[in-house]
């Protein structure tokens, strides 16, 4: 038998690319149930105070409507009293919204009422006709204006330790007495999610405690465990499927008040129910990246070394829920500066919850942090890649120990040569083509190479083929791709031999897709199953030919219908009758990090060198050339690693050049409320970013060498782009986005 | 969405009766617009008069200029021979609106019809006097990034949002519009109003009335022509700033000049002053921010779009700028 060609590492397409584009890969809101009902959900028009009247009558009687349902009508959510009060839980800081609970308003478009009719049209009719009326109180939605009353988050008042707590090495605030010195304030504006698939839930209760939900999420089983625990259910009794999700970005890393709704109506109507948000409803109800004020002083000695930074950041969160995220984590580790300091505060606003979006809190600090690093390199009139060099850390400076690995000079190297940054003059303003200026920029990115314990089931099939079940999602990246390619290798079998299935509670428990941990956590599972099974099908084999029992394992080899051993062919056992001997010949794995975490830091590292172009009278900015490179462990696939990549450089652009939802802080409401008013980059808006990896494996992260690529694909794209914007200007933008009115 | 009556007509007559039967109807042709407004409640017509059929849709060659049928597509007006020879300006200000999908949809009598983009008219929790006379304007004290530089009223600081009628209020159009009481012709300049005390009305046509073509005189401006749009990303957004400028050059002497704004105003801008200003001047940088100057006396900023006082100008010396070179 041939030996087949690794797989892991090839550019594999997507094992689900053709069901993809063809439209028979099946999302939330494509489930059509026996029966299905459709709710719409009604948003409060006030930001705060107390619901003093609802008048459904109209909307009840409106044709086809099954059910309006209100904090007056709606069942009681047994998870909605006991919520925080459970001994065995860690203590909450506050929890999701618990939706039609009572009368209060805490964020506009707070759903009040869900309608539910036999057809969508009949439900969105049905909904214009609520009235209510509020008692309304006093809002805040300004973070500036808040700032008096920003607090330290719980979870750092509690515990000192907590990544969220004041931290400091060497002198607090010593960047003060630095003879050079940069001091400069950072917003960046609330960002939405806006992924191209709507929320979308449909939820069906089977028996009066059996309920399954057909949900977009990022974790299966988080949201099993949520809404177990909201209906006092054991989580056996729960289901739920999220076979394709259609982008999320973080934005389903939550349970949130639609779907609630969507399990309250079904319960209501005694029907299974959808609910797809509308993308207005997108802005308000689930999650953003929070509005964000920081401050970075620095200083430096002439010849370029850091001696201080104070980074401090203040973001918003909701009046119910504390959200905290690691905005300054970058700060304390990326450079050796033996003076720091760090100050996470927050400040609770009358808005919805915000969530972790792409990059999360360290592509927010990153802005800041690369940026304030550009202005030091440009008071020193060095060159930024020159400074970051001066002040690279071959040990993690916050934890005292080495790296796992560490590749960021080599991506320094590999960018700069791409993009021709000797091109770039220190001065300002110095390059032009025509009416548009030209500058460089640059910014770094890193994100914990993060890895959790995961099941993954393996089962041969009598015509050879491989099944793997891992209760994992897949919002975009490729996970099943992935799998498939690990599995390849682990079992010698071809990739149109395996087939992996995600997305079900069901499958083999593993965690949440979110934080850049998928591959380092699953893959890893997936290939001890296969590993397992081989050796599950040895000792089976051994029972009937001796030379199986004696073999090693990497000697066994599935061939087609039959299990052989390398050099060895005539000693084979058809699959029939190993099947025939033991069922289904399942096995389940587990695979779990060691203690690697407390011996190493491990990061995924990235560097984004950007070419911008800035027209001299209209202030447009295009992003001419956009080089990402990162130093993320093994490369699974090349093709999807490469995409991933490309799809969180977009996303910085957008960061960067124009993301920014707007509420007018005298409603505390949204005036961005479509694709119209809060822009995404569009392809024109995008060049074709080029992808560059080191590919060196991190054996400490796991055996097969990952790291992670989510985050660290827009961690740092954004400051690049407006460090190039500086260097072509001579203009400081320090407050997202550099729309042509900041420039002009 | 409400409950609505729909019919389909085939020729205007019948389209007018049909729309001057029920109050409140509304024809529609693309929908790009109406749709929106339909869905989210800004508007609420009891009938809709399906004109897609009605044959207006050509693009005709006249004695002295060009008629386009008020359905002809954007996409088809963009492309067409004819106009990309005889009125290239009109063109590029179409290439320059919305996505290559709306264009396939909205036609040329939509497209001026346009209702403004503000999100304070989108939003019916939220004051509006255009979508709720007598309610205030949300903008005025508001978020105002987008808003008017130019003849606003404190009932309305809403801007018009076509980038089509800043191309056709250059060039001298004529609107062709039928009505239960006959024909008649409209300048172009005519057709959209400012806000005064009623911006409810965005355009002086009748109740009924139904714009049948549109017509633009043949002249001069055939090369040097350019329309410069200034939006926060490549393509796909509404004008911060736009600028339609037209040139008859005489070797480098100014002969003629069309020049007019889009996103500064409730109407398209014609800015005959700054055309003054550049007749009989040679093409130099130094007329054209001359010009510009001129084109922004009287204009006036609120607290989020004080920007457009200098992209205003920057905008119009780029737009001469390309105009003159092309």
């Amino acid at each position: 038998m041939k030996t087949q060609d690794k797989q892991i590492g090839a550019a594999l397409s997507r094992v689900d690319g053709h069901q993809k584009v063809t439209g028979a890969a099946t999302y939330s809101a494509e489930y059509p149930l026996p029966g299905l009902a459709y709710a719409v959900l009604v948003g409060s028009t006030i930001a705060k105070g107390r619901l003093t009247g609802l008048d459904t009558r109209a909307a009840e009687r409106a044709p086809g409507v099954l059910a309006v349902i209100t904090h007056l009508n709606s069942p009681k959510v047994p998870g909605f009293d006991t919520a925080g009060k459970d001994p065995s839980q860690p203590a909450t800081v506050g929890g999701p919204l618990k939706v039609f609970h009572d009368d209060k308003i805490r964020f506009n478009d707070q759903p009040i009422a869900v309608v539910v009719a036999d057809t969508f049209e009949r439900a969105r009719y049905a909904a214009r006709l609520v009235q209510a009326q509020y008692a309304p109180e006093k809002h805040q939605t300004n973070l500036e204006a808040s700032a008096p009353q920003a607090f330290l988050p719980t979870q750092a008042r509690k515990n000192p330790k907590s990544p969220m707590a004041d931290y400091q090495r060497g002198t607090a605030d010593a960047y003060q007495t630095g003879a050079l010195k940069v001091e400069g304030e950072y917003v960046i504006p609330t960002e939405v999610h806006h992924p191209m698939e709507l929320q979308a839930i449909t939820a069906h209760w089977e028996a009066p405690d059996r309920l399954t939900l057909y949900d977009k999420t990022q974790g299966t089983l988080a949201t099993r465990r949520d809404f177990a625990r909201e209906w006092n259910l054991p989580e056996a009794n729960v289901k739920v499927i999220a076979t394709f999700v259609g982008g999320a970005f973080g934005n389903a890393l939550h349970s949130w008040p639609h779907e609630s709704a969507a399990i309250i109506a079904a319960r209501v109507v005694n029907r299974p129910v959808k609910l797809v948000l509308t993308r207005e409803q997108m802005f308000t109800m689930v999650g953003y990246r929070p509005y964000t004020w920081q401050k970075i002083g620095m200083s430096a000695t002439a010849d370029g070394k850091i001696t201080a930074i104070t980074h401090e950041s203040l973001g918003q969160t909701s009046t119910y829920e504390e959200f905290t995220e690691s905005t300054l984590a970058q700060t304390r580790m990326m450079y050796a500066a033996p003076n720091l300091t760090t100050r996470y505060r927050l400040a609770a606003l009358d808005v919805g919850s915000p969530i972790w979006m792409r990059g999360p809190g360290e592509a927010t600090g990153a802005f800041a942090l690369e940026s304030a690093m550009d202005e030091m390199a440009y008071l020193l009139n060095l060159d930024p890649l020159e400074f970051r060099l001066r002040n690279y850390t071959d040990q993690d400076p916050e934890k005292n120990r080495p790296w796992s690995t560490k590749f960021l000079k080599e991506c320094y190297k590999l960018g700069a040569d791409r993009i021709g940054w000797s091109k770039r003059q220190l001065k300002p303003g110095s390059l032009r083509d025509g009416e548009w200026l030209i500058g460089y920029g640059m910014g770094v990115g890193t994100f914990g190479a993060h890895r959790g314990g995961a099941h993954a089931s393996a089962q041969l099939r009598p015509d050879g083929t491989v099944l793997l079940q891992c209760a994992t999602t897949d919002i975009g990246p490729g996970t099943g791709t992935a799998m498939t390619q690990i599995a390849a290798d682990a079992l010698g079998l071809p990739p149109a031999k395996i087939t992996f299935e995600l997305g079900h509670s069901d499958y083999p428990q593993a965690g949440t897709q979110g934080g850049s941990s998928t591959v380092n956590s699953v893959g890893p599972a997936v290939q001890e199953a296969c590993y397992a099974l081989k050796d599950k099908l040895r000792t089976l084999a051994g029972a009937s030919q001796p030379a199986f029992a004696a073999a090693k394992k990497e000697d066994v080899q599935l061939a087609d219908g039959y299990l052989t051993l390398a050099g060895a062919p005539a000693t084979r056992v058809p699959y029939k009758d190993l099947l025939k001997q033991a069922g289904d010949a399942a096995v389940v794995v587990e695979a779990k990090p060691g203690n690697e975490g407390q011996q190493y830091s491990m990061y995924s590292f990235s560097v984004h060198f950007a070419e911008v172009r800035v027209h001299e009278l209209t202030g447009e900015v295009r992003v001419s050339k956009l080089v990402s490179c990162a130093d993320a462990g093994t490369i699974i696939n090349q093709k999807t690693a490469a995409n991933q990549m490309k799809g969180g450089a977009v996303g910085g652009i957008g960061m960067a050049l124009m993301e920014h939802a707007v509420i007018d802080d005298r409603y505390g409401r949204y005036v961005t409320k479509d694709f119209a008013d809060y822009h995404v980059p569009v392809h024109a808006d995008a060049p074709a970013v080029e992808v560059l990896f080191v590919n060196q494996p991190d054996y400490h992260v796991n055996a097969l060498g990952t790291k992670g690529i989510g985050e660290i694909a827009t961690i740092g794209v954004a400051p690049a782009i407006a460090n190039a914007v500086f260097n072509a200007t001579g203009k400081r933008v320090r407050e997202l986005p550099i729309t042509p009115d900041k420039l002009v | 969405m409400n409950q609505f009556q729909y019919v389909r007509a085939t020729q205007p007559q019948a389209a007018i009766e049909a729309v001057a039967q029920t109050t409140d109807a509304k024809f529609i042709a693309g929908g790009t617009n109406l749709l929106d407004l339909m869905k989210r409640g800004v508007m609420t017509p009891q009938k809709l008069v399906d004109i897609n059929r009605l044959p207006l849709n050509k693009i005709e060659r006249m004695d002295n200029g060009l008629r386009i049928g008020a359905l002809a597509l954007n996409s088809a007006v963009a492309d067409d021979k004819l106009v990309r020879e005889r009125q290239p300006l009109l063109a590029l200000a179409l290439n320059a609106g919305a996505s290559g999908q709306l264009r396939n949809m909205a036609t040329v009598g939509g497209n001026m019809l346009q209702r403004t983009r503000c999100a304070y008219f989108y939003d019916v929790t939220m004051p509006c006097n255009k979508r709720a006379p007598g309610t205030g304007c949300g903008a005025l004290e508001g978020i105002n990034r987008m808003h008017a530089i130019f003849g606003f009223s404190d009932k309305c600081i809403a801007v018009h949002p076509s980038d089509m009628s800043v191309a056709l209020v250059a060039l001298d159009a004529t609107v062709l519009v039928r009505g239960p009481r006959g024909d008649r012709r409209l300048p172009f300049a005519e057709l959209h109003r400012l806000p005064g005390d009623a911006p409810e009305k965005d355009t002086n046509l009748e109740t009924n009335e139904l714009i049948t073509a549109v017509e633009i005189p043949d002249g001069p401006f055939t090369r040097h022509v350019h329309y410069q749009k200034v939006r926060e990303r490549a393509s796909y957004a509404f004008a911060l700033v736009s600028v339609a400028a037209a040139l008859d050059l005489e070797g480098t002497t100014i002969k003629g000049a069309r020049l007019a704004m889009g996103g500064v105003a409730h109407k398209p801008w014609r800015l005959a002053a700054a055309e003054q200003a550049l007749v009989g001047k040679p093409a130099t940088e130094a007329t054209f921010r001359q010009a510009a100057a001129v084109a922004m006396q009287g204009a006036k900023a609120f607290k989020h779009n004080a920007y457009k006082l200098k992209l205003g100008p920057n905008t119009i010396v780029q737009a001469l700028r390309t105009a003159a070179a092309a």
